[in-house]
């Protein structure tokens, strides 16, 4: 596969109209001649006949939406704190007369289906910018361990079997009582103790190309090892790396939520779901259940609609498994 | 079989350095010496000075990371200057409670879970099977603090069967043996945390040897469907459950964190938690470098205990 065949999944998911059926070119001498589609093409054809998938798909497209367009229909107050008005049930009315929304109010007086779309953002936010720090380090790692020598490809692996073998939520806990009060930390913390998986995909797949014909061929036209990388190599070995970045997003979104839930998760008032369940035991006992349902809900939700497009996509791209 | 052991525990053994390394170094990094917790914040800084000399706060960083090591290797943990104990005798105060927590949790995980991942393989794509993986999945993505509280709403608050919290007179590990009812929302919330990804993996590997020309005979010589599963099918496809027990030690820590800060119990993950609190970094550093071992002698053991257990794994 040439790197120029390689288009965005967007792009190619644009086109998916014409891919779906199958175009005849021709009657030839042989039978039915078909036209063969790219690897990508397979991948999204089978994709979109995967109905889980189109399911988990939709449910992230619509946590996006509610979440970064939702606050701009939804009108609410979410910096100024009304005591007057806090803890209010769904449709109580406080003592100045303000009737809460669909959701009812927290601690601090703020609507609570506000909050939910704000704290939706900054999870969102924080797992995707983990999941892409931690795919590039990966990528990179994961590739120059699978080109180098048996010496520095040894040494580079073992590196990844000890941070490997740290506990992750340990560590980042424990870097978190430090380093976790905004939304760029938080996503650095994560980032950076979660490109262990994807480095050694990127490696298994960079041992198994590089033998590859093609490679051989960049090699002895004189293409140097950057552009080995660059053209040949990360491209080839990306479905495996996209594959995984759902599960990263996934995985990171998790994390967060321990680390909310423990109480060393964004500084207040910036907030995300993990951090509005941080005194959820509290309103549990209190009867205050519109302060945990929902947000739980939203957060189980949204990670296992990542869980369904990372399943779904694995499928997609594993030839194995693929029907022809 | 021995040299594969040795080799395998010395690899062991080098990467549990390289945790301790790894770990001292980053809290190195935010936390140096201890000298504020012991002179308090007011302190001179000739002061200071002295004590870390004399305490060798001042040396390299190399020099303090040998002393560390040696320390370790005689189940020395450090000291807690904020708990004014032991790092080791603290660790042996909690973990009972962890160990039965944990322990019952896996033990009862895996009963469930092996069983009912061959009956999905079974009744493969019947409603019974989409119904559990529908289950399991979204277990899977349930932060078990997540379901704890759940349970804790619907069992203790609703029905008042078991009590919310384990009561915090509770303080030794017999009396924790002793009292299952306190003790059944956190175990459960755990096991159903494990069932969710163990049987996800019972269930593919039943699959794959249901598949297999051996079930097939068994099959042939008119075995019942019972021998079938119970003498043939289960022992094989259990194979890939000890990798994943071995494996699933950090998430058994991780879960242990969740759940004894939830349910108030005087653990391992109770300890580590309020040593996050007052930033008291010799416990945090020993619970870390801990965990990073556990990890290393599971998966250590799991490898020896595959190439056991089947006899077609060469080593």
């Amino acid at each position: 596969m040439t790197p120029d065949r390689i288009k965005p999944l967007a792009q190619v998911e644009a086109t998916l109209g014409t891919a779906a059926t199958v175009p005849t070119v021709g009657i030839a001498e042989g039978g039915e001649v078909q036209a063969i589609a790219s690897g990508w093409r397979l991948a999204v054809r089978e994709f979109a006949d995967n109905k889980i998938a189109v399911v988990g798909l939709g449910i992230l497209a619509f946590f996006v939406l509610f979440c970064f367009i939702g606050p701009l229909v939804h009108h609410t107050n979410q910096s100024l704190t009304q005591p007057l008005n806090a803890n209010l049930a769904p449709g109580a009315t406080s003592p100045l007369g303000r009737t809460a929304g669909l959701l009812g109010t927290d601690e601090h007086g703020f609507d609570e289906l506000g909050r939910i779309m704000l704290g939706g953002q900054t999870a969102l936010e924080i797992g995707f910018f983990a999941a892409l720090i931690s795919i590039v380090i990966g990528t990179l790692y994961g590739a120059i361990a699978g080109l180098s020598g048996r010496l520095l490809d040894g040494v580079m692996m073992r590196f990844v079997d000890i941070v490997y073998s740290i506990p992750f939520l340990f560590i980042v806990l424990v870097l978190a009582t430090k380093f976790s009060a905004t939304v760029v930390e938080e996503s650095l913390l994560l980032g950076f103790f979660s490109w262990l998986v994807p480095s050694r995909l990127m490696r298994g797949e960079v041992l198994t190309l590089r033998e590859r014909d093609f490679v051989w061929a960049a090699r002895v036209m004189g293409s140097s090892r950057t552009r080995l990388v660059y053209r040949h190599l990360i491209p080839n070995a990306l479905s495996v790396v996209i594959v995984n970045v759902t599960f990263l997003v996934a995985d990171s979104i998790l994390a967060l939520a321990y680390l909310g839930f423990l109480g060393f998760g964004l500084q207040y008032p910036a907030a995300s779901w993990g951090d509005m369940l941080g005194n959820a035991d509290n309103y549990i006992s209190n009867g205050q259940w519109w302060l945990v349902y929902p947000v739980g809900f939203c957060l189980v939700a949204v990670v296992m609609a990542c869980n369904l497009v990372g399943d779904a996509l694995r499928d997609a791209f594993d030839v194995r498994l693929r029907r022809r | 079989m021995t040299g594969y052991i040795i080799r395998r525990t010395l690899i062991a053994i080098v990467i549990t350095i390289g945790i301790a390394a790894i770990t001292f170094e980053l809290l190195h990094l935010i936390a140096g010496s201890p000298v504020h917790e012991v002179l308090g914040r007011q302190a001179r800084p000739a002061a200071i000075k002295a004590w870390n000399k004399s305490h060798g706060y001042d040396r390299p960083l190399v020099a303090q990371f040998a002393t560390y090591l040696g320390h370790l290797v005689q189940l020395n943990f450090g000291y807690s200057y904020k708990q004014g104990q032991s790092v080791a005798a603290l660790f042996k105060e909690n973990a009972g409670r962890s160990i039965y927590l944990s322990g019952s949790a896996l033990v009862l995980s895996l009963l469930i879970a092996m069983p009912l991942g061959i009956a999905q393989a079974v009744r493969r794509n019947s409603v019974g099977d989409y119904t559990v993986t529908a289950l399991t999945f979204i277990l899977y993505a349930m932060p078990p603090f997540f379901l704890g509280i759940i349970l804790i709403d619907v069992f203790a608050l609703r029905l008042h069967v078991f009590p919310p919290l384990v009561p915090s007179s509770i303080t030794t590990t017999a009396q924790a043996v002793g009292h299952p009812r306190d003790f059944f929302l956190p175990i459960i919330t755990l096991t159903a945390v494990n069932i969710a990804s163990f049987s996800r993996y019972m269930r593919s590997s039943a699959l794959d040897n249901l598949a297999q020309d051996y079930i097939r005979l068994a099959r042939a010589k008119g075995l019942s469907q019972r021998a079938v599963l119970y003498r043939h099918l289960l022992r094989n496809a259990c194979l890939p459950m000890i990798t994943l027990v071995g494996l699933s030690i950090p998430d058994l820590l991780a879960g242990n964190v969740l759940v004894e800060v939830l349910f108030n119990i005087q653990g391992l993950g109770l300890l580590f938690f309020n040593a996050l609190q007052n930033g008291d970094y010799p416990i945090l550093l020993a619970y870390t470098v801990l965990g990073g071992i556990l990890t290393v002698v599971g998966n250590l053991l799991a490898d020896v205990a595959v190439t056991v257990a089947d006899p077609r794994v060469k080593v």
